[in-house]
């Protein structure tokens, strides 16, 4: 018999309702006749029972109005958490906020926690922060579990070995409502970085060289396990980065089995299990990993020996080039991405055959819940320690939480930022999608750390480069983009 | 959820690869509460480009939008098909379409079709060189039919999927049949071992802002 994979592991024992009752309602539908004479087989949709659900002030205030509508409770408030992140500003708030759409979206946040008793870190508690970085801190975040949230970026928590993905709000209010998704079942697709990764080049390299490898689509109706050396050598803040962006490849979740570094991680976090749960749940979770004989639907690998620093030269997260590269002429590219190329360029303003290293920049942003977490931050405060940002340069860092601003503050990386010349901020999402008022001025060019480089993302007509955490850094000192690994050596 | 049965208009093609929801609504006007009130925001920041479909309006009024590879990439946000929906969008015909926008489209009975890239082509070229061509998408026989040509193709459709948008059915009221089961599943689940974010278990921090 074939062994199962990470994902199906798991998602076959999160199936609620059992298969053999929905072929029934099938049978019963199609000998009515009411699905017509077409019953092919289908995709195959399966009931899921969600272990937490992630909610925040920008994707759930419509969903929490259907069940007041419709009178129906909040069903598992236990297992439902909520802050603010998207929309809240990162500087002044002991001040009333100047936005009064934004304002009300944050009460309303508020309001709806309150009323339905789910647990909020709001504004002025330091466990605020983007909510995919303040699971995994909690130790809310588990192997073997299902996780949504109303938010693309939920593939983060995948690095722990759970199935982790975002939804919209119709399907929040479902979560709120059932504490289920009805889903269809993705299908499998294995993602190997074999080898050792050179001196300078990150977790983020390797997964912009994975999307730049398969496409923004490239995963698409996949859900990616990450496996081969470099992967079981990354920390877990690192395995975090790389699944943060499967959603960037397309893929509807990404995972990397869970081991002993996971374990680690979570042992004495806040919400971890108890002791009395403890070794019950390692037993668990030490089942997880893909079986040796298990079958892939799809299966990619690439030599992590080879890999280098990346910058995104265009307006998707595959348009990507090494930081020793140059600007590609149109004329070099596949025909069908030529006409996408030339609009890319156009827009950002970049000739063809320009080096990257020669290319000014104005804003450095660093942060998100793709490179938010204190290594992040301890990372990119190593290159600026002792510089000073270059001349004509913003340069801002935005920890993703209230923690781990606080950890950075203790371990003196928020005195080697402020020295430098950069921003030092409260966490939230910030800059990565423009929401608040962090956001690029038109025609404005950013070294950012976030996940993102599409057109208008960071502020309309902003111009948004996508580089890790030390690749940023470098920039905001330089003034242009440089090789990190001559800055560190 | 909105039931959906066939839609006959005129098409406005939207000729990109991998459009993003940042482009269809962008993030600074994703603060409202409510479910209505994006279409004027749809596509801003094309609505200066003379070559977009959109800024036509000989395309105004149309009901299906024709679309490329991986439409509604990135963002997961619902907005973008509240706005499609403010456009007056009924339908999207295309190569296909990014996951969770998709699933977000069906939860609005917004029917994606995925007809193949020759197929798409005929229609953008259709629809560019007469933007009057009537399109007919029509979910019970399963067809898209440009009127008076005979050109007609089949598109797939999950069964069950359809049978739920044919009539409207509520997601969350089909679910609640099962309850049952789900009671079921959470008794057999082993709760202890799981987190649980209630509020007695949370110690409350408190904290002073960046002035």
């Amino acid at each position: 018999m074939t062994g199962k994979t990470l994902f199906e592991k798991i998602w076959e024992t999160h199936i609620v309702d059992s298969p053999l009752q929905e072929a029934a309602r099938r049978d019963a539908l199609t000998e009515s006749g009411e699905l017509g004479d077409d019953n092919v087989a289908g995709e195959r949709q399966d009931l899921l029972y969600i272990d937490l659900h992630l909610i925040h002030e920008v994707t759930s205030p419509q969903a929490f109005e259907g069940l007041r509508r419709a009178g129906r409770p909040l069903r598992r408030p236990d297992l439902t958490l909520a802050t603010v992140d998207h929309n809240v500003p990162t500087i002044g708030r002991d001040q009333p906020n100047p936005d009064p759409l934004s304002a009300k979206q944050i009460d309303v946040m508020q309001q709806n926690a309150e009323k339905f008793g789910v647990t909020l870190f709001d504004i002025f508690d330091a466990r605020q922060g983007i909510v995919h970085i303040i699971g995994p801190e909690q130790g809310f975040t588990q192997p073997g579990m299902t996780i949504v949230c109303g938010d693309s970026h939920t593939s983060t928590h995948g690095a722990f070995g759970a199935i982790a993905f975002g939804i919209g709000t119709s399907e929040v209010e479902h979560v709120l409502a059932t504490q289920t998704l009805r889903q269809t079942r993705p299908k499998t697709m294995s993602v190997e970085v074999t080898g050792e990764l050179g001196p300078g080049v990150t977790a983020k390299d390797v997964i912009l060289a994975i999307i730049n490898e398969i496409g923004v689509s490239g995963g698409r109706g996949h859900v990616i396990e990450y496996r081969g050396q470099v992967i079981r050598n990354f920390s877990m803040e690192e395995r975090m980065t790389v699944c943060n962006m499967s959603i960037e490849a397309g893929a509807r979740a990404g995972l990397i089995a869970p081991d002993e570094k996971t374990f680690e991680y979570i042992r004495g976090r806040p919400h971890a299990p108890s002791e009395d749960n403890w070794e019950r749940s390692l037993e668990r979770w030490r089942q997880l990993a893909t079986d040796d004989d298990a079958l892939f639907d799809r299966e990619t690998s690439m030599d992590g020996s080879q890999i280098k620093p990346f910058v995104t030269w265009g307006t998707n997260p595959a348009q990507s080039v090494t930081v020793d590269g140059h600007i590609p002429h149109p004329q070099d590219v596949a025909v069908a991405e030529r006409e996408a190329t030339e609009r890319a360029l156009a827009y950002m303003d970049l000739a063809p055959g320009t080096p990257i290293r020669e290319i000014p920049i104005d804003r450095v942003f660093i942060g998100s819940c793709t490179n938010g977490r204190i290594e992040d931050i301890r990372a990119a405060a190593a290159v600026v320690k002792g510089k000073h940002v270059a001349r004509g340069v913003n340069a801002m860092v935005v920890p993703g939480s209230g923690l781990v601003k606080r950890q950075a503050e203790e371990e003196g990386l928020a005195d080697i930022f402020i020295a430098a010349g950069f921003e030092w901020r409260d966490a939230g999402c910030s800059m990565c999608l423009g929401m608040n008022p962090d956001i690029l001025a038109p025609g404005e060019r950013s070294a950012s750390t976030s996940n993102r480089n599409f057109e208008g993302r960071q502020g309309p007509g902003g111009r948004t480069h996508l580089v890790s955490p030390e690749m940023a850094a470098a920039a905001a000192v330089a003034g242009h983009f440089v090789d990190v690994r001559e800055v560190i050596t | 959820m909105r039931q959906f049965s066939a839609v006959s208009g005129r098409a406005v093609p939207i000729d990109r690869e991998n459009v993003d929801t940042d482009q269809i609504i962008p993030a600074r006007h994703l603060k409202r509460i409510e479910r209505d009130g994006y279409g004027p925001f749809a596509f801003e920041a094309w609505r200066r480009d003379p070559e977009f479909a959109l800024n036509d309006n000989t395309y105004e009024g149309a009901s299906i939008m024709l679309t490329r590879s991986n439409f509604g990439s990135g963002s997961s946000r619902e907005h973008a098909v509240w706005a499609l929906d403010g456009l007056g969008i009924e339908a999207l015909v295309g190569v296909s379409f990014a996951d969770i926008f998709k699933n977000n489209c069906f939860q609005n009975g917004m029917l994606t079709v995925e007809l193949s890239g020759e197929d798409i082509d005929h229609l953008m070229d259709l629809a560019r060189k007469d933007p009057q061509t009537e399109i007919v998408v029509d979910l019970p026989t399963q067809t898209v039919e440009v009127v008076g040509t005979g050109w007609k193709r089949s598109f797939e459709i999950d069964p069950f999927r359809k049978y739920r948008l044919l009539r409207g059915l509520d997601d969350i009221s089909m679910t609640l049949e099962y309850v049952s089961d789900i009671e079921a599943y959470e008794h057999r689940r082993d709760n202890a071992s799981f987190p649980s974010t209630a509020p007695s278990q949370q110690t409350n921090v408190r904290w002073r802002p960046t002035a």
